[in-house]
């Protein structure tokens, strides 16, 4: 082989770590079980037809839900990994490249690549169900956002095996994230997925405000929404406003490296501030985008297991807003160490303090709707009481936090590291899990395990205060973030030891909650009502799972807690709870279309093609966008309606008529 | 439910020697040996204690409603489905947490403006120390004494140091957490970090701010002599140590981790070029304000 050719293929292929030539053959090895398993059972035409070109908001969800759960696999292996290495002093299980390379994808995968579409999933399960509309506002467009996530996640995975993964931390600072610190193209990787993920996540924003504000049923008044899709409403502002600022981040960045622009290094007047700043004031808001949908999650589940209405439901919606407003004045408090004066500290250190308040209240809130309810402990309540506590430690740390001289001591160390995976854990994921558990039944027809939900929570939530609190003490004994290994005689180890096997017990949880879906899919109790739970809002009024045109008629809502309301006067023999009260009518749906995918395609091109500077294939990709756009513009006929008889058949299939 | 208590107490008892051990010499952030440390400790104690009338409360709460409320068999306890509004109750919870945060902002105004000048209690002239983080060592010089070391730094008890931080590599973080606190060192920027020691030690100090494959090798001692013993130590170093050439720093300014140096002096006016070459050409004001 000619030498050159050589040298570019070992630049192109990662090669000298075991472990990854162990992801290569599993890589390897899990496309070939895929392939030949879809062609075995001949399912390539259900897979396009189905899946890939779906415009279902309920489809989409569930591949979100599915991706969310691939991607916290792979950052959790990632988390595995870095406990293992800092297991015990002086470790030498991972080099200190291989070490950045992790904690820089861990991060980054999780925030971005679980965390969203986690929340996405359930905008797009349940968002349009418990307004009373057949879709979102634009489904086409929701489409397009679904597989630029999952391409730009894609993308992100590659850089492992293929030229290699970013290296800089997942704010990637620079100048250590320029091109003269970081050559390689793993950065590049980096800013490019996240670009195109962002695209994708400003589009769900915009398409998920306007769906709330303009497709509700009649009578489904603002005060009246539960209070899931209010938190929605909060996420899509924040996303809206403050995603902007990353694309900024991002593209100047690339810019920086692939031109040879000076935007953020010093050498030409350039300010590496600049990026801090426009990367936190979307990296702040991004944590109330990914906590604020957990906190609707525990609003509803709450509620429906305290058989009860949700206590102080202004007050929820006032937090609500006043938590997306105040979200936007806070982000200075990342960098209180960066040479800023008292006076900016100060208001920064005060607007940041003052977000524990609305927080505060919605916690007693939670507690006063179980007070005088009768509490069913399912899974879905189980990790909303899990939450509580874990809210209230880590919201008083990010309190401890905020006072900007204490700061000092705290910024970078593992205290920092302990106290926001404890709200992004403790907050997001336990909330997005026990949304799934939660409408599970709604997405599928059949509920979780809850003998093994129980076993999967007290797992994960043990190991979570085990693998944690130690790394408070460690952030006060002197331990700073991303250092790779450590030195005895510091007192370190027994912690670091504590805070592993935490983790293992964590991934033990994990193991336990795919495990469910799993045996749930084939043992899990079946739901025949559609009100499994005997629960409050909309989307329990329709069959499990809802079919594809969710609602034959739209129902007509004049109370808060619609479907509970309805229930009652059932009961109570008021009405017949006849939903049919109007004659159906043919009903307008979107088009399948396989150009979303397509175009997910032409954009992993384009970032493929920035990565390694190779700019035919950038080109390629954009001109490829470009007609798609163009296609997309001549397209006159794109929806349909479902005749009368189908839709008459499909809810008789239901025994609903 | 007794299964529920049981697990708690086993996680309780992983958490109570983390809160026992709160004051061992080790945990460095609590074990203050200088002014500017002790007011961070104390503001990081009121907080403490500040969160936990809200933290202790919302945690008995909740296992006391769990257990007073479970939907089981001949639990008596009301349930009122409607109950949902109180507004007594929610004034109460709007209004605690403001009060609390309005204390504890106080505190943190007053005391955000107070560290930014020198400790009080001077009884001395300041000390300066000119810090560059360089991948991946730590570089001190100090202009009055002229000489230079890596990797430690002696500085006298008693007496206000003002760290100039800058950096010729990627952005790090100088902390040093039983002195007080940290502050960023970036490249074509001069800040300022006011520490001070109360009685001699080593302290360990460590970058904070991830830079690159040797960042967690970056660690240093601050080492806090009698005001006797730092002269001598100065002295000594001038007699005995090499003197840091260009090219000696040249070579300083390659990746590499190092062990602690000491150099009897170094070109004059080397820190100002290393801030003017990285960038600090474009914000003068910023150099001459920090280096005055």
């Amino acid at each position: 082989m000619p030498v050159d050719i050589k040298n570019f293929l070992t630049h192109f292929f990662v090669t000298g770590y075991p472990l990854i030539y162990g992801a290569d053959a599993s890589i390897i090895l899990a496309t070939v079980a895929i392939l030949f398993v879809l062609t075995y059972f001949k399912k390539w035409k259900w897979l396009w037809t189905e899946w890939l070109t779906t415009v279902d908001h309920k489809k989409i969800g569930i591949m979100y839900l599915i991706a969310a759960l691939l991607m916290m696999f792979r950052g959790g292996v990632d988390a595995i990994l870095m406990r293992t290495q800092l297991m015990l002093p002086n470790m030498h299980f991972l080099g200190p490249q291989h070490y950045n390379e992790i904690f820089t994808t861990h991060g980054t995968l999780m925030i971005l690549f679980v965390a969203m579409p986690f929340i996405f999933a359930l905008f797009n399960i349940v968002v349009p169900l418990q307004i009373g509309a057949r879709d979102v506002a634009f489904p086409y467009l929701n489409a397009i956002s679904f597989w630029l996530f999952f391409f730009a996640a894609l993308l992100l995975n590659l850089s492992f095996v293929i030229g290699g993964s970013p290296d800089a931390g997942w704010s990637s600072y620079p100048p250590l994230a320029g091109a003269e610190f970081d050559k390689g193209p793993g950065e590049n990787y980096y800013l490019l997925s996240l670009q195109i993920t962002g695209i994708g996540s400003m589009a769900t924003g915009i398409n998920f405000l306007v769906t709330i504000l303009k497709m509700r049923a009649p009578g489904l008044t603002l005060m009246r929404l539960p209070l899931f899709t209010w938190s929605v409403v909060g996420a899509c502002i924040l996303i809206i406003v403050s995603f902007p600022a990353l694309t900024a981040a991002l593209a100047l960045l690339l810019i920086d490296r692939v031109a040879g622009a000076h935007f953020f290094t010093m050498l030409a007047g350039g300010m590496p501030m600049m990026y801090v700043n426009l990367f936190w004031i979307w990296g702040h808001p991004e944590v109330y985008i990914v906590v604020l949908p957990a906190f609707g999650v525990f609003s509803e589940v709450v509620a429906t297991f305290s058989k009860k209405r949700i206590f102080g439901y202004t007050s929820m919606v006032a937090s609500i807003m006043v938590i997306t407003v105040i979200s936007y004045f806070v982000w200075v408090h990342h960098f209180f160490t960066m040479g800023a004066g008292p006076g900016v500290n100060s208001f920064f250190a005060l607007a940041t303090m003052a977000i524990a308040i609305p927080t505060g209240v919605k916690v007693f809130n939670w507690l006063f709707t179980m007070y005088r309810g009768r509490i069913r402990i399912t899974a879905p309540m189980l990790w909303t009481l899990g939450f509580i506590p874990n809210f209230a430690i880590g919201g008083a740390t990010g309190v401890l936090l905020a006072v900007a001289p204490a700061d000092y001591q705290y910024h970078n160390s593992y205290f920092l590291i302990a106290h926001f995976h404890q709200v992004l854990i403790g907050g997001t994921i336990y909330g997005m899990l026990a949304g799934m558990y939660y409408w599970w039944p709604k997405m599928f027809g059949h509920r979780l395990s809850e003998g093994l939900a129980k076993h999967a929570f007290w797992w994960f939530n043990l190991g979570f205060y085990i693998c944690f609190m130690p790394q408070y003490a460690l952030g006060l004994m002197g331990m700073t973030r991303r250092i790779y290994t450590y030195p005895k005689g510091l007192g370190w180890g027994p912690y670091n030891f504590i805070a592993t096997v935490g983790a293992y017990m964590m991934a033990i949880g994990f193991v336990l909650i795919v495990a469910n879906v799993v045996y749930s899919a084939f043992y899990g109790e079946r739901d025949t009502t559609g009100d499994i739970w005997d629960a409050r809002t909309l989307e329990w009024s329709l069959p499990s799972p809802a079919p594809h045109y969710n609602f034959a008629v739209i129902p007509h809502v004049d109370r808060r807690d619609a479907w509970w309301v309805m229930k009652q006067e059932r009961k109570e023999g008021k009405t017949t709870l006849d939903l049919q009260q109007e004659p159906i009518r043919p009903i307008h749906m979107p088009n399948n279309s396989g150009r979303p995918f397509i175009l997910g395609v032409c954009f992993f091109t384009v970032g493929f093609g920035f990565a390694f500077s190779w700019y035919a294939l950038v080109v390629l990709g954009f001109l490829a966008v470009a007609v798609l756009l163009l296609v997309r513009s001549f397209e006159y006929e794109d929806s349909h309606y479902i005749p009368v008889e189908e839709i008459k058949e499909t809810e008789a299939a239901y025994g609903r008529l | 439910m007794k299964r529920l208590w049981s697990r708690l107490s086993v996680l309780l008892l992983f958490t109570m020697p983390l809160l026992l051990t709160g004051c061992g010499e080790r945990y460095f952030v609590l074990n203050s040996a200088g002014p500017v440390a002790r007011v961070e400790r104390n503001l990081i104690y009121t907080s403490i204690a500040l969160t936990l009338i809200v933290v202790i409360p919302v945690i008995v709460l909740m296992f006391y409603i769990i257990h007073r409320f479970r939907d089981k068999p001949g639990n008596d306890a009301p349930y009122e489905p409607q109950w949902s509004e109180n507004k007594t109750l929610e004034i109460v919870w709007w209004g605690i947490p403001i009060v609390i945060i309005g204390i504890l902002g106080t505190l943190t105004v007053r005391d955000t403006f107070r560290l930014v000048r020198p400790p009080a209690n001077v009884t001395g002239k300041p000390l300066t120390v000119q810090v560059t983080s360089l991948n991946w060592k730590w570089l001190f010089q100090y202009p009055e004494q002229n000489i230079a070391t890596v990797n430690y730094c002696a500085i006298p008890t008693n007496r206000p140091v003002r760290f100039i931080l800058t950096s010729n590599a990627p952005m790090n973080s100088f902390w040093v957490p039983q002195l007080g606190g940290q502050e960023y060192t970036m490249p074509g920027m001069a800040m300022r970090l006011w520490l001070q020691a109360d009685h001699p030690g080593k302290y360990f100090g460590s970058g904070a701010n991830f830079s690159g494959r040797g960042y967690a090798h970056m660690k240093f001692n601050v080492v806090a002599k009698p005001e006797g013993g730092f002269q001598q130590w100065v002295n000594q170093v001038k007699s005995s140590a090499p003197a840091l050439t260009v090219s000696g720093y040249h070579d300083l300014t390659k990746d590499s981790v190092m062990k602690e140096t000491a150099y009897s002096s170094f070109p004059p006016g080397s820190f100002e070029r290393i801030v003017r070459q990285e960038g600090g050409m474009y914000m003068k004001h910023k150099l001459t304000e920090a280096t005055d």
